[in-house]
């Protein structure tokens, strides 16, 4: 019973830092920052992820301890995550730093457009 | 809601009272009868029954399992290609949900669903704008995926 739970505790682990080595890599080849965000905030999230299940995996199978504290730290990491690129783009956005050259559209620089329509058909209504 | 699971949670500790054995065996008891009596009775409540809600919760939450593993193995495809084409750019997306925690809760899916991240959101709430990495194929069905994460959130707040 225990050689099967080591296996799926080896898996989490070896994931969890497969996917903390593809964001260090995202973070090096991605063109802008905006997509480097993109990897930084997915790829990270699931790799410290299954980094911590794979802990608690480990500590619940060999030690016989359920460590709850570890339950909560994926619980925030799940939360506060996006909400950390989410904040770093919208900085740099409002700061003015440019898309990557390859971008198609962008609809964020029209923004004042839109909400100056929106608030003239809401005044109408 | 609240008032239903409080409510539920007072027919369990009437039962535990009547019976007067007070273990966590007869509170799960008397909880399923007070479920049971929530339920013959729930046309006599403003809300639908909470259990429902209940459920609803936990879909979004297998929904948001499956999209966050989904993601990564997107973004782990185009980080580790050899030659990245990526058609980056910022598109507009008004959503219907109307109280703060929906669009709250629908922008951290987005955020962490395949290849997008949400850049600002509007003064008024209505409004979401969605940087994404391949702005040009997928964005239809990246609306429909939203579809689903929408329709997930409104059937939670309904």
């Amino acid at each position: 019973m225990i050689d099967i739970s080591e296996y799926f505790v080896v898996a989490f682990i070896l994931i969890g830092a497969f996917f903390g080595v593809v964001t260090a890599i995202g973070l090096i080849r991605l063109p802008d920052l905006y997509t480097r965000t993109h990897a930084a905030s997915k790829s990270a999230t699931l790799g410290v992820m299954s980094v911590l299940i794979g802990a608690l995996l480990f500590f619940f199978t060999e030690e016989g301890m359920f460590n709850s504290r570890i339950v909560l730290g994926i619980f925030f990491v799940l939360i506060t995550a996006p909400v950390g690129g989410h904040l770093i783009a919208r900085a740099a956005y409002n700061t003015g730093v440019k898309l990557a050259p390859e971008s198609i559209q962008d609809d964020l620089a029209k923004k004042e457009q839109f909400e100056a329509k929106k608030k003239k058909n809401s005044s109408r209504d | 809601m609240a008032f239903q699971v409080l409510l539920n949670f007072f027919l369990a500790f009437l039962w535990m009272f009547l019976t007067g054995s007070f273990s966590i065996s007869s509170f799960i008891i008397g909880y399923l009868l007070g479920l049971l009596v929530i339920y013959v009775l729930r046309r006599f409540f403003q809300t639908r029954i909470y259990i429902l809600r209940v459920w609803a919760i936990l879909k979004l939450t297998l929904l948001f399992t499956y999209e966050l593993i989904k993601a990564n193995i997107e973004v782990l495809a185009i980080v580790l290609r050899p030659k990245m084409d990526l058609k980056p750019g910022i598109f507009k997306y008004d959503t219907k949900l109307e109280h703060g925690w929906e669009v709250t809760l629908l922008s951290l899916l987005i955020t962490l669903t395949p290849g997008t991240l949400v850049v600002d959101v509007s003064d008024d709430n209505g409004t979401l704008y969605i940087h994404a990495l391949n702005a040009a194929d997928i964005k239809s069905n990246i609306s429909s995926i939203r579809e689903g994460f929408e329709k997930a959130i409104m059937e939670v707040s309904r």
